[in-house]
């Protein structure tokens, strides 16, 4: 069986369903605004799961009041890293929370090689497992 | 029959009830609307009411909006009946002298685009050139950008937008963001409706170094001075809003003051009106304390009389008062 189902990535929300159309991922921003969410939209190719921090492009947005804008961002970003994952986070900056409140796809590379298990044998019969993303052999910007 | 599906969602988007008999078919098979029964039903007279009773004078204006507010009410008509010709060209440019009424106006178009469905929000992000324009090489398309972003939904109004145009300085950054609201205004005409204001002859100038902007915007609306008569009606309508009246002399003397004030400098129509008013209040309550009248009615409370105005510099000396 393989492992890597349906050759996608699925991190974040909606991440084993078909890709968001521009409405729906208006409607999730908009969703974001009316909760006074700052939203922000990143980028990397390198997926993997510890990667927690990805680039940001541009500055977090709040103060608005329309998906619009957000949207122009990220077909920019798209525009730019059209070979790259891109996600929309949603931060919610309440005191206590001060943490993401969404987290989704909304662009990818065309072909999705996923991860392989590294196995590293150790002293006895000690063996140690890693994911490796194939992806990340090959040099920044040059990986999908 | 697509037809009567689609303008029962678009009217339901459009936030609006849809009238059972605004829209039937005849023997041919043509659909046809009452534009009447959608004009009532589409409350915009609400608006265009409540307009024409909170500003004085300003026909011009108000005739304007009323074509334009007819113009998008047959161009969502025509929708309905799938007559699609593009999404109107809605960019305006305001001319006028200070205080009398552009961003006041503006507002309230604003709120007529909101009830037509023109704009998704309806509010009103107003900025000046220091809001758009950086002050280093990289800094200015971001500034205008955010900007942008804060207006989508609603009515970007830049005030006195010919700063946004240097010629004596070619490397002004005022031209990068000229560059992009151009783009925005013709990319993004169903995100964001731009209004530009300022003076007259200034705006022209604008306009004719920068024919791109000017062939982007379909409403030129130009904003008279007031009349004296006006003028009164505009304090009179301010008072009444903070509770207070002139008395039948008080009026009187402001009447004077009006005729007095417009000839001097720094005129700035309904605005002067405020700030007179602001100082008239001030005297008037010095005036009573100074009465040292044990009991007070709501009537003296409310009252202006004729000192509280003429103690004005513009009545003593022919000058400005102080602030
Ligand atoms: N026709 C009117 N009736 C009643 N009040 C008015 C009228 N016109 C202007 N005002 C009042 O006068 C004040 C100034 O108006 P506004 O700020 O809209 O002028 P403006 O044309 O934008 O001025 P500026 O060019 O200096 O920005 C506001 O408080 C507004 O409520
Ligand atoms: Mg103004």
């Amino acid at each position: 069986m393989m492992t890597n189902s349906g050759n996608k990535l699925t991190q974040g929300q909606f991440s084993f369903l078909p890709p968001l159309t521009d409405e729906q991922i208006s409607k999730q921003i908009k969703y974001a605004l009316k909760n006074n969410w700052a939203i922000g939209i990143e980028y990397t190719d390198d997926p993997h799961p510890r990667n927690t921090y990805w680039e940001m492009f541009g500055n977090p947005m709040f103060d608005l009041r329309d998906p619009a804008g957000i949207l122009m961002e990220i077909n920019n970003c798209r525009k730019i890293f059209s070979s790259h994952y891109v996600r929309v986070t949603a931060f919610d900056s309440t005191r206590g929370v001060e943490s993401l409140k969404m987290s989704y796809i909304v662009n990818r590379p065309k072909k999705e090689p996923g991860f392989g298990l590294v196995r590293q044998e150790g002293e006895g019969r000690l063996v140690r497992y890693t994911i490796h993303s194939y992806a990340t052999d090959k040099s920044e910007g040059e990986r999908y | 029959m697509k037809a009567k599906v689609d303008s029962i969602i678009l009217a339901y988007l459009a936030g609006v009830k849809m009238p059972k008999q605004t829209k039937k078919e005849t023997t041919a098979g043509q659909v046809s609307v009452n534009l009447d029964a959608e004009f009532r039903k589409s409350n915009i007279h609400e608006v265009l009411d409540k307009l024409d009773r909170e500003l004085i004078g300003l026909k011009p204006v108000k005739t304007r909006i009323n074509e334009t507010a007819a113009l998008l009410l047959v161009d969502r008509v025509r929708k309905q009946l799938e007559l699609s010709a593009g999404a109107p060209s809605l960019h305006m440019c305001f001319t006028g002298n200070p205080g009398t009424g552009k961003t006041t106006v503006a507002l309230r178009i604003s709120e007529i685009l909101h009830r037509l469905g023109y704009v998704r929000e309806g509010h009103l992000v107003s900025v000046t050139r220091d809001d758009l324009v950086g002050q280093y090489i990289g800094h200015t398309a971001p500034k205008t950008k955010e900007v942008i972003k804060k207006a989508m939904g609603g009515v970007l109004f830049i005030d006195e937008a010919y700063y946004l145009y240097k010629p004596e300085n070619e490397r002004d950054y005022g031209a990068e963001s000229i560059e992009i609201l151009l783009q925005i205004m013709e990319n993004n005409r169903e995100d964001l409706v731009v209004i530009l204001a300022g003076y007259k002859d200034r705006m022209n100038k604008f306009f004719n170094s920068n024919p791109g902007m000017r062939s982007r915007i379909a409403h030129h609306i130009d904003f008279p001075d007031y009349g004296v008569d006006e003028l009164l009606a505009i304090a009179n309508l301010m008072l009444a809003e903070q509770n207070y009246k002139f008395s039948a002399d008080g009026e009187k003397v402001f009447r004077e003051y009006i005729q007095l004030r417009m000839k001097l400098e720094h005129f700035a129509n309904a605005r002067s009106m405020r700030n007179a008013l602001d100082r008239a209040r001030l005297r008037q309550a010095n005036r009573l304390f100074a009465g040292n009248k044990k009991s007070l009615t709501k009537i003296d409370l409310m009252t202006l009389e004729p000192d509280d105005i003429l103690a004005s510099r513009v009545f003593q000396e022919g000058k400005l008062d102080d602030n």
